[in-house]
This record gives C-alpha cells, sequence and structure tokens, in this order.
C-alpha cells in the first residue's frame, strides 16, 4: 500500500473514532472539554512515556487517560466549589497541566520522540514510517491497529449503553430516576473522550483531535435532530472531510491536520448556509415568507374591521396601506400581488374588496387569536 | 544564579530588563481585562480568540513579509475579532451551543493558520524558527519594539476600558438597565469584546497561543476571590498578573531552555491556588474555620441546653453527667470532646473530681439564655 493511501485510511479511521464520542460532548454543552481534555493529556502522557518509552503502548494511552478523567473532576470540582465558574474553571485547568506537560519535555524529553509542537500539530505524514512487523512480514502503520482498537471501543460503547447515554444527555433528571447513575455515564463518556485524544495526539495532534471531537458533530447537528442519524453523518463528515483535507493538504504542500481542519471547517460553512431545514438560507427564507404571511394576515382583519363601518372606502383604499400598516410602496405591491393571486380579495378603483375567500380566512385568524369577529347583532341572529 | 545576580541583572542586563518589563506588563493588561471576560462569563473566548489570531498573523506576514510586531499584532486582532464575531453570529442564528461555537472557530482557524503558515514555508512540518514564538512564547526574544508595540494596544485598551468604566460596568451586571437607560449597548458590547481580544493578543509572542487564555482568566479569578468590588478585582488582577509575568520571565530566562508561557501559567496558577486557600472571606482555610467555629457554637448550645434540660428531669438536683451519657444525648457527636474542652474553657461547664460534667452557674444562665425551657431548683 503506498503511504498516501495509507494516510487517508489513518485520517479517516481517526475522524471516527473522535467524532462519535464528539457528538455527545456537544449535546451535553461541553464541546470545549474536548479542548481541555486533548491538552491536558500531555503531562500523562510525558510521564508515562518515561516509563514505557513508547507512544502506542497500552499502558501509556491507558495511563495519559487518567489524566483526562483528573481534569475533568478538577472543572467539576471547583465548579462546585462555587469560588469560580465553569467556563472558568475550564480556562484556568487546562492551560496549567499543559504547561506542566510542556516543561516536563523540555527539561526531560531531550531528544526523544516527543516535542512541543508535533503534540500541537501531529506528524501524520510520518504516521505510516511506524510499522508493524511480524517475522519480517509487513502488516502495517501502527496507527491504524491503535485508532481501530480505539474506533471499537467507542463503538461498543455507544451501542451497548445508546439508551443510558441518551437519557442522560438529554434528561440527567430522568436517568437518576430511572435508576441509572448519570455519574457512571458521564465519567465512562469522558473515559472515551480522553482514550481517543490520548490515541489520537501522536497522529493528528491535538488541534485536529478537536475539529473532529466538535465539527463533524455540529454539521451533523444542522442537519438532522435523531441521534442515531447524527451519530453516522458524523462519521460520513468525518471521513469524507478527511479523505479531502489529505488532498488539499499534499496539493498545498501544507500540513496535513492544518488543512483537514480547514476543510471540515467548510465544510461547517457550506452546511450553515445550505442546511435545508437549520441553515441560515432556510432560515432566512423562512422569516421573509413569515413575514408576508403575516402581513396579509393584517391586512385581511383590517379590511374585515372596517367592512361595515362608515370609513370603509376611506379605509379599504389601497394609498390608506401606507399611512395605516407603515407599510412602503414596494412592500404593499408586493402583498397586494400574493392576496389577489390567492383570491383573498380583488381592488377595483383603488378600493380593496374582499373576496368571500378572504372573509372566511380574516374570520379564521380572528378566532384563531381568540377574538370573535362576528358583531353582537350578528351573534344574536 | 542567586538572587542577588538576578536582581542586578534585572537592572543592568538589556535583554532580561526588556524581557521582564514585557512579560510584567503583558500579565498586568491582560489581568486588568480578564476580569471582564470572567464576569461576562467568556473566560474561554481568550483560548478561541489567540487561536483565530494565527492566520491573521501568517497573513499579516504574507502581505507585508516582514516580522513588524506592529503589523503582526494587527493583524492577529483582527483575525481574533473575527473569529468571535463568527462566534456570535453562529450562536445567533442557529441552536449551536456559544461553547461549540468557540470550539469549532478555534479549531478551524488554528488549523486554516497552520496550512497557510506551512504552505509558505513549502514543508509539511513548519520551520521551528517563526512557529515556535507564537505556540508556546518565547519572551527571550523580545527587542523594545515588542514591548512599545504591547504598551501602545494595551495601553490604548486599557484607557478605552477606565473611559467607558461605567457603561462597562452596567453592560456587565444589568444590560437591560443600560437599554432601558438609552445607552448603545449593542456597541459597546462590541468594544468591550474588542478590547477583550487586544488583551489577549499582545500577549502571544511572549505567552504562546494555547496558554494565553490563562492569562486572561487566572488573574481575574484570583482577584475575585479577595473582594467582591470591581475597580478592586481590576487592580489586584492586574497586580497578580504583573507578578506571574515578572516572575515567570525571570525565571525562564535564568533556565533558557524552559519556554516563557509555561512557566509564567505555572506562577500565576500557584497564585490562585494561593487565594483559592488563604483568601481572608472565600478563601478554603478561612471558611473552614468559620464553618467550624458555627459548628462548634451550635453544638456548644445544643450541649448545654441538653444538660440542663437532663438536670431539671433529674428533679433540679444538681447532678453530674458521665461522658458516655452526654455522647448518647449528643447522637455519638466527632466533636465533643472538643466541644466539651471549649465548653469548659468558658467555664459554662465544669468538671468534677470523678470525671463527670456539669453546668456552672454561667451555663445555666447561658441555657436559659438560649430559650432552654425547665424548672430547676
Amino acid at each position: 500500500m503506498n503511504p498516501q493511501l495509507e494516510i487517508n485510511i489513518i485520517a479517516s479511521i481517526v475522524s471516527v473514532a473522535c467524532a462519535l464520542p464528539g457528538v455527545f460532548l456537544i449535546l451535553k454543552k461541553m464541546a470545549m472539554m474536548s479542548d481541555a481534555i486533548s491538552h491536558s493529556i500531555l503531562p500523562g502522557i510525558v510521564l508515562a512515556f518515561f516509563i514505557t518509552n513508547n507512544l502506542n503502548s497500552p499502558l501509556l494511552i491507558f495511563g495519559a487517560s487518567l489524566m483526562g478523567l483528573f481534569t475533568v473532576f478538577l472543572v467539576e470540582s471547583l465548579n462546585k466549589s462555587g469560588r469560580i465558574k465553569e467556563d472558568a474553571s475550564i480556562g484556568v485547568v487546562f492551560p496549567l497541566l499543559f504547561a506542566i506537560g510542556i516543561i516536563l519535555i523540555t527539561q526531560f524529553a531531550g531528544n526523544v520522540h516527543l516535542d512541543t509542537d508535533a503534540v500541537l500539530l501531529g506528524e501524520l505524514a510520518f504516521a505510516p514510517f511506524d510499522r508493524i512487523f511480524i517475522n519480517g512480514a509487513d502488516f502495517g502503520p501502527v496507527a491504524v491497529y491503535v485508532m481501530s482498537l480505539i474506533l471499537l471501543i467507542n463503538l461498543l460503547f455507544i451501542l451497548l449503553f445508546f439508551k443510558e447515554l441518551k437519557i442522560t444527555t438529554f434528561d440527567a433528571g430522568l436517568a437518576t430516576a430511572l435508576g441509572f447513575s448519570p455519574w457512571i455515564i458521564h465519567y465512562s463518556l469522558m473515559a472515551s473522550v480522553s482514550i481517543t485524544a490520548v490515541g489520537a495526539f501522536n497522529f493528528v495532534g491535538v488541534v485536529l483531535v478537536v475539529a473532529y471531537m466538535i465539527i463533524p458533530g455540529l454539521c451533523a447537528n444542522l442537519i438532522t435532530d435523531r441521534l442515531a442519524l447524527i451519530l453516522i453523518l458524523s462519521a460520513v463528515y468525518g471521513v469524507i472531510c478527511s479523505i479531502l483535507g489529505v488532498q488539499l493538504a499534499f496539493f498545498l504542500a501544507g500540513s496535513i491536520s492544518g488543512s483537514i481542519t480547514t476543510v471540515l471547517g467548510m465544510a461547517f460553512l457550506i452546511t450553515y448556509i445550505f442546511s435545508p431545514e437549520k441553515g441560515i438560507l432556510a432560515s432566512y427564507g423562512r422569516k421573509k415568507r413569515l413575514k408576508v404571511e403575516f402581513a396579509l394576515d393584517t391586512l385581511l382583519i383590517h379590511l374585515n374591521n372596517h367592512m361595515k363601518s362608515p370609513e370603509r372606502i376611506k379605509e379599504s383604499g389601497v394609498p390608506h396601506l401606507k399611512n395605516h400598516l407603515g407599510w412602503n410602496e414596494k412592500f404593499a405591491k408586493k402583498i397586494l400581488e400574493r392576496g389577489i393571486k390567492k383570491d383573498l380579495f380583488s381592488i377595483e378603483g383603488g378600493i380593496i374588496n374582499l373576496s368571500k375567500n378572504g372573509i372566511g380566512k380574516a374570520q379564521e385568524r380572528l378566532s384563531a387569536i381568540g377574538i370573535n369577529s362576528l358583531s353582537e347583532e350578528e351573534r344574536h341572529d | 544564579m542567586d538572587i542577588m545576580q538576578i536582581l542586578h541583572d534585572l537592572i543592568f542586563d538589556y535583554t532580561l530588563r526588556n524581557v521582564a518589563i514585557g512579560a510584567g506588563l503583558l500579565g498586568m493588561i491582560s489581568g486588568m481585562i480578564g476580569v471582564f471576560a470572567l464576569i461576562r462569563r467568556q473566560s474561554l473566548i481568550g483560548d478561541t480568540v489567540s487561536h483565530a489570531a494565527l492566520p491573521g498573523i501568517v497573513i499579516a506576514y504574507m502581505l507585508t513579509s516582514q516580522k513588524n510586531p506592529f503589523i503582526l499584532l494587527i493583524g492577529a486582532a483582527i483575525a481574533g475579532y473575527a473569529g468571535i464575531l463568527a462566534v456570535m453570529n453562529i450562536v445567533r442564528n442557529t441552536r449551536i451551543k456559544y461553547d461549540s461555537a468557540l470550539g469549532m472557530v478555534l479549531s478551524v482557524s488554528f488549523g486554516f493558520g497552520l496550512l497557510l503558515l506551512t504552505h509558505i514555508q513549502k514543508n509539511p512540518r513548519a520551520s521551528q524558527a517563526g512557529l515556535d514564538k507564537f505556540l508556546f512564547g518565547q519572551a527571550a526574544a523580545m527587542m523594545e519594539g515588542d514591548i512599545l508595540t504591547m504598551l501602545l494596544f494595551g495601553g490604548a485598551a486599557l484607557f478605552l476600558l477606565f473611559l467607558f468604566w461605567k457603561e462597562f460596568f452596567m453592560l456587565s451586571f444589568n444590560r437591560e438597565y443600560g437599554e432601558s437607560l438609552g445607552f448603545p449597548m449593542r456597541f459597546l458590547d462590541f468594544t468591550l469584546t474588542l478590547i477583550i481580544v487586544i488583551g489577549v493578543v499582545i500577549g502571544l509572542q511572549t505567552v504562546g497561543v494555547v496558554l494565553m487564555s490563562a492569562m486572561l482568566v487566572a488573574p481575574a479569578a484570583s482577584a475575585a476571590q479577595w473582594t467582591d468590588k470591581l475597580r478592586t478585582q481590576v487592580f489586584l488582577a492586574g497586580f497578580f498578573g504583573g507578578l506571574a509575568g515578572l516572575s515567570g520571565a525571570m525565571m525562564s530566562s535564568a533556565a533558557p531552555k524552559i519556554p516563557t508561557g509555561p512557566v509564567i501559567v505555572i506562577f500565576i496558577s500557584v497564585i490562585l491556588l494561593f487565594s483559592f486557600l488563604f483568601s481572608f472571606k472565600k478563601g478554603i482555610l478561612s471558611t473552614s474555620i468559620k464553618n467550624l467555629k458555627n459548628k462548634t457554637k451550635i453544638e456548644m448550645d445544643t450541649l448545654i441546653s441538653n444538660l440542663y434540660e437532663l438536670e431539671c428531669s433529674h428533679g433540679g438536683r444538681k447532678c453530674s453527667h458521665s461522658y458516655s451519657v452526654l455522647n448518647i444525648l449528643m447522637k455519638n457527636s466527632k466533636n465533643l470532646k472538643f466541644t466539651l474542652r471549649k465548653s469548659i474553657q468558658k467555664q459554662l461547664i465544669l468538671q468534677d473530681e470523678w470525671g463527670e460534667y456539669k453546668l456552672t452557674e454561667n451555663g445555666v444562665r447561658k441555657a436559659l439564655s438560649i430559650g432552654t425551657k425547665g424548672d430547676r431548683i
């Protein structure tokens, strides 16, 4: 297999492994926790590295993940102490742990395979060089095995505890009442995030880990509200963006992590604008449509109110709309055209006459807001 | 290097003086500004702004092809501000939560900056020289021009902060009130955000992208432990930040291998921890002492009241009672011994020659004063 294909495969596996727990982080409004965890595992990684001397050893991944859990615990204890607010406790905890990690590296790690910007930026281009050989036979890059295993763990966790995760994510109170322990599920999720971050940082760097955890989930969340679908879509987003990102990186001769993150950002932008229901185009169109509908209803009710009054001629005149409803000519024209097209009224000699259809609709609208438009006498008839 | 040597160098060594002044100033300015970020629950803004600044720095460099700190800082500020505007826009237009938007903008802009940087260097691994400085900060490289730029931007930001002090105060605590008075709250919001952005970007060179958020949050969080008054908090945060910056820069220049950012962050974290523990009003130490005092007082009252009722039920005879009886009365309280000792000290209870306890006259008065019922002859 050529290295470029392998890089594509590794990036795709990492993206799915990160995106799955990331979805729950987003839904729990804890997206920045992914940033905090993926930075603060650094001292854990360094300390474990001193012991194992191998960045891919399971012992290192396990040990460093404990540091992730410790971060969560520290942040939550600080919150509970009431001394600082939640966002502030994240903002002080992870820089401290990360700073300790950096100092450990610069002081003790010297020339070993651990340097500070590799931690942040990752070196996906080098991942295929670290391979597994058994009896001299090449079994492919280590990264594929490590990340596939982590992906499998995350997948199993989510499949087995889907119901529990769902309930604790959306309604922790209900989960407690039903006898689940939100605490255990919460910390298991955090453990899954930590393990993924520790496993992936070596290949893609902290920045891409954060991007993979947050962005595919956000995009999927802009498209659908169904949890299962969000999970599947986020995986699809992750894989597609990874593959496109790797191509872009080769094309620009730039950092792979940087380019995948950029593609993820573009994917978000496109989804943000064009998503069929929640995109800004759709919501802009919806707002506009609602505005027209509302204006039309207002006009119908206005006409209906003055149908029998002596000032009918004056009140129903086209020029009157500007004074009474505050519409400019262009808008008034648009609304009138829409109304005529819908056969709600007709215009004769500058006077708007409600059609039968229009009267019916006006009264329907009025009763919808609880006003009976029939006058006293009519009611007695 | 001993302390005298460091102090000597601080005054006479050009580089160290620059570094110390620069880092101290930075800590002071961003600490003061950070108070507002903390109050407005925008602590994590610092993290997003600092990451979002990277593409701005690179683009400014690409456009001008010079490393003039003034130009780079303008690029950083524009990009950082754009990042925050993007976050606000996303939150306003969709149901995406604030922190998700922060994380998204943070990672995308940093990744994009990285891509640009590596692209202009035509090398998949960024050439360390330019990048390291902004990732983890390098105070040792600080020149007079850097300090002047920092002073210019930081001074302008602080000037704005104090000029619109009353308005920002209102914005942070009661926005609706300000709106009802007719103040342009939206404009003020944008201005305060800009000030916070400046507070972040001036530190990028010294502390680095990743750790800058701590410089914004930690001094303010420390100051908040000591006082509730905004003005005092701002000055205290400035002092803490300045202290951490100064000591961090000095220590990191004493040991050249350590990047400055992490050392400063550790110093400011130590200040925060100290504040958590020892602040007069809210510190863990003082609140535990207060809790213990309250607990002892309540237990002493309960003890005396119980003892009085016990004496009444024994026909009002002034008899003593053993420790085990008291223990049952007090439901096996763990602090009973301590409470007893305190009560004896205060001469409310006395221990007779058989080691049993009874109320003194003072104790009886105390029992009646806290409303214990019963007649005792």
